[in-house]
């Protein structure tokens, strides 16, 4: 008995390491990739990989040359300012139509909530190139196609999901008996709205919208299909460069595109961090 | 009491209202736009009207008679008058290769002409009008109303005698497409759980500090650019890239013995796997957290031993994670585009790709609303058991 | 706990406001059309619309005051068609491949131009009589001849190194991988030549199945080894990082790599393509005016001459042979490189455009579907 203890407490030991190891390997292999573009994006040389000078820290292997290629272009400016137009004008619309919606969804009358719930989630598991093609030829008609109003209509419904999901999470386990209660002392609806849910939700609409204005901020298909030269984006940029001429300078742009990453993830998880401390919220 | 509960259901109802008009007109009509479009081909019926009716009596065996090619040739030439033919010659050469240069030339060589016999002088400025075979085409390209591109989408045609057949082998290319896709999917779905089982599990028990920051790195890549993404493995893997250079400097191969690594295959399911692994994690971590670590002690306990007592208590606690992270994967992988698109090269590229190249590039806009409809039933079926099996409600994003 | 509650409020407060400021801006925006003065103009990208650029674009603004807005593609008429069939014309001016430029002007996609509307040679010679046999189209005149050839790295081949299009298609002489353009055009006709078809007979081949098949046949004995580019401006750089030991590649971009950034490629004038490329205007565009000013500024002999300054391309009209110089940023003597000088034109094949305008349809259906296998 002592011995099948202990035999099974070194086979775990072994186990453990192995576990660990595997691990370690597949985090490396999530996040490797991007971290490895950082140094490249400093390279001196237009090449997409360490020269000699660069794996000996040699200063002058390292240069800002591509980011002042970046900054001085006046494409990737005007792409640059049109992303942010675009994502905040797109989330802007996501994000009223979102939280409406999720405050009725969670509320326990509302009708067919499954089949309304799985219809307004449907453009985020819908193939992009689907929904793309299929926008090209209704917008067209509509005559929006190759216009802001085109671009930021695709992305509002793309990003809708996101505030339907991350809103109605926030939710979960809210006392619709509280609202009543609010409506009975004689508060409108809008009233009750602001000074009950809203302060409960608003770290669940700040994500979403965050959630949102991410996926914005990297659509390129329905830019491709909806979008003419004056409607380029970030994503529409690199999505060329990657395909046609592959400058450093799209390293110095996705080092950018990695740091918003961060300061985005950074801010959903300190919202989240927040929310879960919050009483009556059941995360 | 009946009526304030149907006030409540119709404010819940109202406040859901103004989305659901949106996604209809923003996303729903869209994609009937496309459906319409993958049966409903007006194009060579409203160009040709005269010549169809006229061809409705034609019984297909032997070639028309000279008051119909009299039809066709002032159709054609007014269509060219317009500067319209070009469009109508491509439509009809789909069905028919050759059919193309045949329409144009006739239409060029008749541009001046008062022949006393039209059947002669077309047959004259091409050969194709005298076989059955070319009014066909015209006949069929002319209804308005079609089964062809959905016919075409799964490598089949018809025959002369109208009947179902197998396309001709050099041009089955979308079946073997659509199930290289669904393999690659697969592939991918069982690549992201045996690399996500593990990450999953050490993050459901690690101390709720670690936890953190191990989600964290989970979640890193799921907020960054798929575009940064793809752009980072094409750097890792390429001929000249990191990967190669460092197996050359260790010594694993030789400098003229670089390894294909991207603008293929591998590229596509490397890339792919990175991009879609957190979709796997997320939801494995999110059933095993709800998981006890009880259970295993207690089967150790009993004498089980680690193996036995994972496969016994464990894994079937968790196979609804399992479930839920494999269907998000495969849904999110069999409509994948543009890694594909970017790292796939020739070989790695999917059913997506193709009806980009249908949209954009020939323009064959009809079998890309044929492929794209089969492809978009195939996901919503998939979604409807997600939805079943896991709840769309319970979907999280971080 | 409080405070920080009253913290959201204020900024979910702010956050309407801004929010639905935004809104309405980008709503304005949106329904504006973004004010776009002037014409957009598409070109290929890379180091000839650099040289589009300096010689046309930047001219005709100064000239006329019109701005020039560039947009790049790779060919084909698909986005025009697109344009053109759903109504949603946004490219005014596009320079196309000759063979194209025919279709689209039979198909209606292009605007009619008749040929003595272009300005004549500086001699007063008719546009009709300055223009090379055929390089003229209803729907506008050529600009300059470029040659699709195969050119590799020096560094690729340190010893024996290919000379002939054969070289090309042979694996066992010359391993490595090779780049392609992602079209039949071009690529079924080297493979002839590399069968040993000779160059006159190549069309008359292609023109049967059996020749088509034989073509496919010789490609597929590359297949394996093809990396296929869709811009001009992919070969140079896939060339340059040595993924590829030689590419068929446009003879302007290698020769632009090799002056201005020096790079040890050699085209290899063998078996090589000669076209031209027009510029046509989209039917239908809003802005036709600007757009014809522009296409006869550019049909001018000095405007087509310039561009030879900048990239090894010769005019497609006599007059402008004469003014064929030397390269504007290096000093280059133009006249060796370009793909009109006679010692580059020993086993070189015309594009014969007529042609492709009928097969392209089919040829590509096939190729495309030969690449998905």
């Amino acid at each position: 008995m002592r011995h099948a203890a202990a035999s099974f407490e070194f086979s775990e030991r072994v186990g453990r390491a192995v576990h660990l190891a595997v691990c370690g390997a597949v985090l490396v292999f999530l996040v490797a990739p991007m971290l490895v573009v950082i140094p490249l994006s400093f390279n001196a040389e237009p090449y997409f990989t360490f020269t000699e000078g660069m794996l000996r820290l040699d200063s002058d292997a390292y240069s800002l040359r591509w980011y002042r290629g970046v900054i001085e272009d006046a494409e990737w400016r005007l792409a640059l300012v049109n992303s942010i137009v675009i994502g905040i004008a797109a989330t802007a619309i996501a994000t009223t139509l979102g939280v409406l919606a999720a405050l009725g969804l969670a509320n326990p009358a509302m009708p067919g909530r499954g089949f309304v719930t799985s219809l307004l989630i449907s453009p985020m598991v819908t193939p992009i190139i689907i929904s793309a093609a299929g926008m090209f030829f209704f917008y067209s008609k509509l005559g929006i196609a190759q216009t802001h109003l085109g671009v930021i209509l695709a992305h509002a419904v793309f990003g809708t999901p996101f505030v339907v999901i991350s809103v109605t999470a926030t939710l979960v386990g809210f006392d619709h008996n509280l609202v009543k209660a609010g409506a009975s002392l004689g508060g409108g609806p809008f009233l009750v709205f602001r000074r009950i849910q809203l302060p409960l939700i608003a770290p669940g609409v700040i994500s979403g919208a965050l959630f949102a204005f991410a996926a914005s901020f990297d659509e390129v298909v329905a830019v491709l299909f909806l979008g003419g030269l004056q409607q380029r984006t970030v994503p529409r940029q690199m999505w060329t460069g990657i395909r046609e001429e592959i400058s450093p300078e799209i390293l110095a742009v996705a080092t950018f595109l990695v740091m918003l990453a961060l300061i985005l993830l950074g801010t959903v998880e300190w919202l989240r961090g927040r929310a879960s401390t919050r009483p009556g919220n059941a995360d | 009491m009946a009526r304030p509960l149907s006030g409540a259901r119709l404010r819940a109802a109202a406040l859901t209202l103004p989305l659901l008009a949106f996604v209809a007109v923003t996303f729903m009509a869209p994609l009937g736009s496309m459906l319409v479009r993958s049966f409903y081909e007006p194009h060579v019926a409203d160009a040709l009207p005269q010549t169809l009716e006229s061809l409705r009596a034609w019984d297909g065996s032997s070639v028309p008679d000279e008051n119909t090619f009299r039809i066709l040739a002032t159709e054609l030439r007014l269509l060219d008058q317009q500067r319209k033919l070009g469009g109508v010659a491509t439509r009809i050469n789909r069905l028919e290769g050759g059919m193309r240069s045949a329409i144009m030339d006739t239409a060029r060589a008749l541009r001046d002409a008062e022949p006393d016999s039209w059947r002669e002088a077309m047959t004259a400025a091409d050969p194709a009008w005298g076989t059955e075979e070319a009014w066909r085409a015209v006949r069929r390209a002319g209804e308005r109303y079609t089964m062809r591109h959905y016919l075409n989408a799964l490598d089949l045609d018809r025959d002369p005698s109208g009947n179902i057949v197998a396309q001709s082998p050099e041009r089955r290319i979308y079946l073997p497409l659509l199930l290289r896709t669904l393999g690659v999917s697969l592939a991918i779905t069982v690549i992201c759980l045996i690399l996500g089982y593990p990450v999953a599990y050490l993050i459901a028990n690690a101390s709720p500090g670690r936890s953190n920051l191990l989600l964290l790195l989970v979640l890193v890549p799921f907020w960054t650019s798929l575009l940064v993404r793809t752009t980072s493995w094409i750097v890792l893997l390429q001929n000249q890239g990191v990967v190669n250079d460092l197996l050359v400097a260790v010594g694993v191969i030789g400098d003229d013995g670089r390894l294909a690594l991207v603008y293929n295959m591998v590229g596509t399911l490397v890339a792919m796997t990175q991009v879609l692994l957190p979709f796997m994690i997320l939801p494995l971590y999110a059933v095993m957290r709800s998981i006890s670590p009880t259970y295993l002690r207690a089967a150790s306990s009993l004498g089980a031993t680690f193996p036995q007592g994972f496969v016994r208590v464990y894994w079937p606690q968790s196979l609804p994670g399992v479930a839920a992270g494999s269907l998000l994967v495969f849904i999110l992988s069999i409509g994948y585009y543009i890694t594909p698109a970017l790292v796939g090269g020739r070989t790695g590229q999917l059913i997506s790709n193709m009806i980009a190249y249908h949209m954009q590039e020939s323009l064959n806009w009809g079998l890309a609303a044929a492929l794209g409809v089969i492809l978009l039933v195939t996901v919503m079926s998939l979604y409807l058991v997600y939805n079943r099996l896991v709840g769309i409600e319970r979907m999280r994003l971080s | 706990m409080m405070g920080n509650r009253g913290d959201w409020r204020v900024l979910a407060r702010n956050q309407e406001r801004v929010l639905f400021a935004v809104f309405v801006t980008a709503l304005a925006v949106g329904t504006s059309g973004c004010g776009s003065e002037g014409i957009t103009v598409v070109s290929w990208g890379g180091s000839y619309e650099a040289a589009a650029r300096k010689a046309l674009f930047e001219p005709f603004t100064a000239e006329t005051g019109i701005a020039v807005h560039v947009e790049s593609y790779n060919g084909g008429l698909a986005q025009i068609r697109a344009q053109v069939e759903t109504g949603n014309v946004h490219w005014d001016v596009v320079d196309l491949e000759f063979a194209d430029a025919v279709k689209g002007c039979d198909e209606g996609l292009l605007e009619l131009i008749d040929i003595d509307e272009l300005p004549p040679a500086p001699d007063g010679t008719p546009a009709r009589d300055d223009y090379f046999e055929g390089t003229y189209s209803e729907c506008g005149g050529g600009m300059v001849y470029y040659s699709t050839a195969y050119a590799y790295n020096r560094e690729s081949f340190p010893g024996e190194r290919p000379s002939t299009i054969e070289d090309f298609f042979d694996l066992a002489k010359f391993p490595g991988r090779r780049g392609m353009r992602r079209v039949p055009l071009v690529n079924l006709e080297m493979a002839l030549m590399a069968d040993g078809v000779p160059t006159e007979e190549v069309y008359a081949v292609l023109s049967t199945s059996e020749g088509v098949d034989r073509a496919f046949r010789k490609l597929d004995t590359i297949k394996a080894e093809v990396v296929w580019w869709e811009a001009g401006a992919q070969p140079p750089q896939m060339l340059a990082d040595q993924e590829v030991v030689m590419s068929t590649a446009y003879n302007g971009r290698i020769f632009n790599a090799q002056v201005l950034e020096g790079q040890p490629f050699t085209i290899v004038w063998d078996g090589q393509l000669l076209d031209y490329g027009q510029a046509a205007i989209v039917a239908g565009t809003p802005r036709l005016e600007a757009a014809k000013q522009f296409l006869m500024f550019a049909s001018r002999v000095e405007s087509i001459a310039e561009i030879g300054r900048y990239i090894a391309y010769s005019p497609t009209r006599r007059s402008g042979m004469s003014l064929i110089s030397t390269h504007a940023e290096t000093g280059v003597e133009m006249r060796p490189h370009m793909p009109s000088a006679p010692e580059n034109l020993t086993r070189a094949l015309r594009n014969d455009a007529v042609w492709w305008t009928n097969h392209a349809e089919e040829l590509t259906e096939r190729f495309s579907a030969w690449l998905a296998r």
